[in-house]
């Protein structure tokens, strides 16, 4: 050996340097409200501006709203959305109505700018089978177990590839928990594998319920995991609805002209709990911690952005709140309004054809719905 | 009409479905240009092309949402689990997914899925490949489980579950794969995937078996016929849902009833079987109803397999047992 102290790999620098690619999230306008990507900004038109601004503040308004309907008993599990909007907004909008949405339970805003409505929103919070049933059929019910929405877009993106439909993608979210299933690896390899169209999400919101964002993973950031896969991937500012947007558009442009799919991680944040259902992060985390990411508000941002350009005033913010309001409190009266479950319905959909013991069962259960 | 193994009455209703339906598709771990590892799917790309017969990489649960992705996109998704042991990294989307998907769309989509696995003792596997798993699978509301005893079967019921729009789960005999030829028609016929069949008539006991262990209990029937007791035996065929009336109709005539199954004795097929004949049946009954399984155990290191699985004399002793009751 001629030279017995030089390592024939430097793991050491391997690992400082993979995440190079990584260092700077894709913004436009940053955390004070300044535009940072004045090009960028340029492209959109002060009406677009300000449709992002409203789709924000019925995002906001409609967490708050069923926070309430929560605490008022008229909801079920519910995942709540503030903080998230620029990333939930941004990105769903960049979609097609053709395009297959596999969301997961904190997802309901973009199912319903994808082709559902609120009620049904409320429904499948409140556990009825209408909240899986969606005006768009190119969607999925809201998946509960982590990483199945992952390895499902696969298959869609691969059955969108067989049936050769044009300008059509499919595209999914987690969180940044998300990508600690293997569900996560087999999805994005499997679509890789086979170059089928997909944008998979990855809304890196912090906290998979108690647990950091650092606890999941040694790696720097999430997107550089698609690497490993041959996917492209990219980090971009969650709180910045234009940034996400611009990203996101790009990546349905990529994937759908058949070159494969694209991971987009967000940097966002889950300013409230979990769930509804008990979960307490004063437990695990302090203000002080999060005080960052509620300055870092995407609301704020963009609010100044349009103040500035004199398109947007607070007086038409509080306007379009109380219409939402209104609206969400009709959709809430819908959603109660809806008819009483059966038995006998949910023994029928397990079978296409039901088995003679089912049918056995649909029989004694409609007997009894009879009286 | 052609002698054929079981394995190649499979790959028969593959192709026949293939040709039939251009929107199946067979897909998993070296179903491709191998063929399989057993070569059930040999040849089928060759004639229908990677499009519709292609390889996986190596993950079962993202087979299993191929699968499920594909039916979302309007095809008939035939997956292959390449061995029964490896749908348990598939649980989830078997299980947790696909047996619940039509339901919780009110029924408004279908997930036409025929889910392939070969399974069975007696052929000295690595771990892993040989246990009868369908315990697991049989208590899953919205899963259909069948696996034919027989060649004739085994055409009939594959291309039936391939039909069929509720998903199935099927499952091959690894041991049956090569050492049994029956005649099977070339041409397309479907078997019910909800029906047992009397494959031996016969009027002082019934015999209740499936896959290998129907060959087992016909073996037993033999050696009882020698002294004069006439065993009917029945194929179940279909593991969920289970064929009762079949059941029902040979118990009223025999009155002794013997179930048995080459899985462990703990839960299972064979104790739902026993479960409904004692709360239907009990009073066409003269004796109590007889059970031969595998010990609770465990499957046995591979050396030991013989000693473990049971077989025709363990079904003579228990049937003379009942007949003797």
């Amino acid at each position: 050996m001629a030279n017995g102290s030089k390592q024939i790999v430097d793991f050491a620098k391997i690992k400082a340097t993979m995440a190079d690619p990584y260092k700077h999230p894709v913004q436009v306008i940053n955390g004070d409200g300044k535009v940072v990507d004045p090009d960028t900004l340029a492209k959109y038109s002060d009406d677009q501006l300000v449709d992002f601004m409203k789709k924000m503040v019925w995002e906001r308004t409609l967490h708050e709203q069923t926070m309430n309907f929560s605490r008022q008993g008229r909801l079920g599990f519910y995942a709540p959305t503030a903080g998230e909007e620029a990333s939930e907004m941004g990105s769903v909008t960049a979609f097609k109505e053709q395009d297959f949405l596999l969301p997961a339970y904190r997802d309901l805003p973009q199912m319903i700018q994808h082709g559902t409505t609120v009620a049904k929103g409320f429904l499948w919070s409140k556990g009825h089978v209408e909240g899986n049933q969606h005006e768009n059929p190119n969607m999925m019910f809201p998946q509960i177990i982590i990483g199945a929405q992952y390895v499902e877009t696969a298959g869609v993106a691969l059955g969108i590839q067989k049936n050769k439909d044009k300008d059509r993608v499919a595209f999914v979210y987690t969180g940044d928990g998300g990508t600690s299933q293997g569900d996560w690896y087999e999805g994005v390899n499997f679509t890789s594998a086979y170059q089928a169209p997909a944008v998979f999400f990855v809304q890196n919101n912090g906290w998979a319920i108690s647990v950091p964002r650092k606890k999941q993973t040694a790696a720097e950031t999430l997107a550089q995991k698609a690497v490993a896969m041959g996917v492209p991937s990219v980090q971009v500012d969650g709180m910045d609805i234009v940034a996400v947007h611009e990203v996101s558009k790009a990546a349905r442009d990529y994937a759908a002209a058949g070159n494969g799919p694209v991971v987009i991680e967000t940097l966002t944040y889950r300013y409230g709990a979990h769930s509804s259902a008990g979960d307490d992060p004063s437990r695990y985390r302090t203000d002080e911690e999060t005080k960052p990411w509620f300055d870092a508000d995407p609301l704020i941002r963009m609010r100044k952005v349009l103040t500035d350009k004199g398109v947007w005033s607070q007086d038409q913010e509080d306007k379009l709140v109380e219409q939402y309001k209104d609206e969400f409190k009709d959709a809430m009266k819908e959603a109660e309004a809806a008819p009483a479950q059966k038995v006998s319905d949910f023994l029928k959909w397990t079978y296409n054809v039901p088995t003679p013991a089912v049918k056995k069962q649909i029989a004694e259960f409609e007997a009894k719905e009879s009286k | 009409m052609a002698k054929m193994t079981y394995i190649k009455a499979i790959t028969s209703g593959l192709d026949q479905v293939l040709s039939d339906d251009p929107k199946t598709l067979i897909f998993g771990e070296d179903v491709g240009k191998n063929g399989g590892v057993f070569r059930t799917t040999v040849d089928l790309q060759d004639k229908y092309g990677e499009d519709r017969v292609f390889d996986t990489p190596l993950a079962e649960s993202g087979i299993l949402g191929l699968a499920i992705g594909l039916s979302l996109t309007g095809w008939r998704p035939i997956p292959e689990i390449q061995f029964m042991g490896f749908t348990f990294e598939a649980m989830d989307g078997i299980v947790g997914q696909l047996a619940r998907d039509h339901y919780r769309f009110g029924g408004q989509k279908n997930f036409p899925v025929t889910i392939r696995t070969p399974f069975g003792g007696g052929t000295h596997t690595a771990e892993m490949h040989a246990d009868n798993l369908e315990n697991y699978f049989v208590s899953t509301p919205g899963l259909r489980v069948v696996t034919p005893s027989n060649p004739y079967d085994a055409k009939g019921l594959v291309i039936s579950a391939i039909e069929s729009d509720d998903p199935v789960l099927f499952m091959e005999n690894l041991k049956l794969y090569r050492s049994m030829k029956d005649e099977v028609p070339d041409d397309k016929y479907t078997v019910p995937l909800d029906s047992a069949k009397v494959v031996r008539e016969g009027t002082d006991i019934t015999l209740v078996a499936y896959s290998a262990e129907v060959n087992e209990a016909l073996t037993a029937a033999d050696a009882l016929a020698k002294d004069n007791i006439s065993a009917e035996v029945i194929d179940l065929r279909s593991l969920s849902p289970i064929d009762t009336d079949t059941i029902y109709a040979s118990i009223d005539k025999t009155h002794k009833v013997v179930v048995i199954q080459e899985a462990q004795r703990m839960a299972g097929v064979g104790a739902v079987v026993a479960s409904d004949i004692a709360e239907d049946k009990i009073m066409s009954l003269d004796a109590p109803i007889g059970r031969v399984a595998a010990p609770d155990s465990v499957y046995p290191f591979a050396q030991a397999e013989n000693d473990w699985i049971p077989n025709s004399d363990d079904i003579e002793a228990k049937a003379r047992e009942i007949f003797n009751y």
